[in-house]
């Protein structure tokens, strides 16, 4: 193996056993698989019992994929919380120092950060979008609609799920790196990817409605979405491009950054 | 681990190309911070087989200049190298450099032994080494605690199993010994004194001169970011205590006032001890017995390294307190320079007087 590769493997190897050895993180991992499926679950029951209810306008937008996985939206609090932590924690308790002394390069070590968290998140998320999935259309029993797998796009979004929150997952590590202070990062994170979508929806008409497409996570959502209800959306693959280069344009600062800054 | 303990490795002193093993070199380095110059020009080498102290108040740069050392903090210009090469260019910086910085900087949540386990990873160091470490610091009861229950004695001893973790020439300690028990700062005394006597390359900061008399070899001292002094110790004490002469007598007032007459500077303590600078005890004599005074002590006083050190850095403390108040002096003397700024001088040139 080459030097390069062996410097490589060893950052793996310390960012592993890093990442494996805080109880925190196991935790926010289950809660997230949890508020996925259990998440999507009430959604989906609360849409069987109202069904009969709902108009026909409603009943035809229904989208029975992007409902069993709305709890998604809710675990990306944990895994945002995560991508921050990964990062603050380290410079809060200053063992960032003992991390660069051990490893002086600092990108290479930012990056696997990034690709460990990311990496797990997107393999449980993925799965719990899965069981997310299938418990939902269980619930959605006729006279609900429910959808398969086989459907047209439905495979994409269920998938979708995972990959939203390996980004978002990101998204926070990236923020984490550019702020360094766990309030401040968390807070830039959540008011981006929750509060921005709502402050945007204040602005009135057609500016609007184009502006709130373009943020992180209203694009990201197209990702995981099956039944499109106006004609301002971006679309699946073009709405997961645009959230995709938030995320790599934060990346790309903070691991800039990250060479010329003192720790 | 006793202090009694010792590193039974071979002196390991070795040359590498044009430059020493385990040197550290500082050129023109100079730390800005907005309009602070919190480092200001220093040249220094630091050499193996001895302990260099690295001396200053607080807020003297030290603790800046130890992280450009280690890559942390860029200088604004100037350099270190390390082993001749600059800590950034590093692939495994442990197995050269450990360090101690803040026994703090560790996560709450993790064990010391999954800390260093992480530590050891990331420098290729074979996961037995871990074991070893834990037990030369005497941490192995509790390798598989949180770090977060631990005291400031038990963390200075993890980050210490850290810096030893990749057997590295050159060692650098950040104020070891703030916040510890004698116990421990006993242990860490003996272990800096074995690991110089190994031949590795020490350097350990402190704010306090009475610590390095006692485990440093060399030092050096700096105040408002700039070197004032790189001197082994004996010659620091050598070059800088001013020596005085204190003198009883049956009528002091009026000798006061004849050795004042002959050049001297005299200050009379609240006991009626006269302090004289500027004259030696041969000519008080001369001048007291051709006076007629009755002489009950004749004593030369040699000052103190903290005197020495408080001379040197007395221009370059950052943050002080008021003077309290002070004697009354004849006239100005390196001495009462150094006893005048606070009551800490004072206190220490006492307990030189004491042990004279």
């Amino acid at each position: 193996m080459t030097a390069a590769g062996l410097r490589l493997r060893a950052t793996a190897g310390s960012e592993w056993i890093k990442f494996r050895s805080v109880r925190s993180v196991p935790a926010a991992l289950l809660a997230t698989a949890v508020v996925v499926v259990v998440g999507g679950l009430l959604v989906t029951a609360g849409f069987r019992s109202g069904w009969s209810t709902m108009t026909a306008s409603e009943r035809a937008t229904f989208d029975p994929t992007f409902q069993s996985l709305h709890g998604v939206e809710l675990a990306q609090l944990f895994v945002g919380a995560l991508g921050v932590l990964t990062v603050t924690g380290e410079y809060t308790s200053g063992l960032i120092r003992t991390t660069f002394a051990a490893t002086p390069q600092r990108a290479q070590v930012l990056a696997v950060k990034g690709l460990i968290l990311g990496g797990v998140v997107w393999v449980l998320c993925t799965v719990a979008s899965f069981a997310a999935f299938f418990a939902g259309q269980v619930v959605l029993t006729a006279p609900a609609r429910h959808a398969s797998l086989g459907d047209p796009g439905v495979l994409r979004a269920v998938f979708g799920g995972g990959v939203y929150l390996l980004l978002i997952g990101l998204f926070g590590c990236g923020v984490g790196a550019l702020l360094r202070r766990t309030a401040a990062a968390l807070a830039a994170l959540f008011g981006i990817v929750l509060v921005l979508p709502i402050a945007v929806a204040l602005v009135p008409g057609v500016l609007g409605a184009r502006l709130n497409e373009y943020l992180p996570s209203t694009a990201g959502m197209e990702f995981w979405t099956v039944v499109r209800t106006g004609g301002d959306a971006l679309g699946a693959w073009p709405g997961l491009a645009v959230f995709a280069l938030y995320v790599v344009a934060t990346g790309v600062a903070a691991l800039l950054l990250l060479r010329r800054r003192d720790v | 681990m006793g202090p009694g303990f010792s590193f039974p490795r071979p002196r390991r002193r070795r040359r590498r190309g044009s430059y020493c093993l385990g040197m550290i070199e500082a050129h023109g380095l100079t730390k800005v911070y907005g309009d602070t110059k919190a480092v200001d020009g220093l040249d220094f080498q630091v050499k193996p087989g001895r302990v260099t102290g690295f001396l200053g108040p607080n807020g003297a740069g030290k603790s800046t200049t130890m992280r450009m050392i280690l890559g942390l903090d860029l200088p604004t210009s100037g350099a270190v190298t390390v082993n001749g090469q600059g800590y950034r260019g590093k692939v495994w910086p442990l197995r050269e450099v450990g360090a101690l910085l803040d026994a703090r900087a560790v996560h709450p949540g993790r064990s010391a032994y999954n800390h260093l386990h992480s530590l050891a990873a990331a420098n290729g160091i074979a996961r037995a080494r871990v074991d070893e470490v834990l037990d030369e610091v005497g941490l192995t009861s509790v390798a598989g605690k949180r770090v977060g229950g631990f005291s400031l004695g038990m963390s200075q001893r993890l980050g210490i199993a850290g810096a030893l973790l990749g057997d590295p020439e050159i060692l650098m300690f950040d104020e070891p010994v703030n916040g510890l028990d004698p116990d421990g700062i006993l242990w860490i005394r003996t272990l800096m004194r074995s690991l110089a006597e190994d031949g590795r390359t020490v350097l350990v900061s402190s704010h306090l001169m009475s610590e390095m008399a006692l485990t440093a070899d060399h030092l050096l001292i700096i105040g408002r970011g700039r070197l004032l002094a790189d001197t082994s110790l004996a010659d620091l004490i050598g070059r800088h205590s001013a020596e005085r002469v204190d003198v009883r007598a049956a009528d002091a007032p009026r000798l006061a006032g004849d050795l004042r007459a002959q050049g001297a500077g005299v200050s009379v303590e609240p006991d009626g001890t006269l302090q004289v600078t500027g004259m030696g005890a041969v000519r008080i004599g001369e001048v007291a017995a051709a006076r007629g005074h009755v002489l009950h002590q004749l004593r030369d006083v040699t000052a103190s390294l903290e005197e020495a050190y408080f001379r040197l850095t007395d221009d370059s403390v950052t943050y002080r307190a008021p003077a309290p108040g002070t004697t009354e002096f004849a006239g100005p003397s390196p001495v009462t320079a150094a006893s005048a700024p606070s009551a800490g001088p004072r206190a220490a040139s006492r307990i030189s007087e004491a042990r004279a």
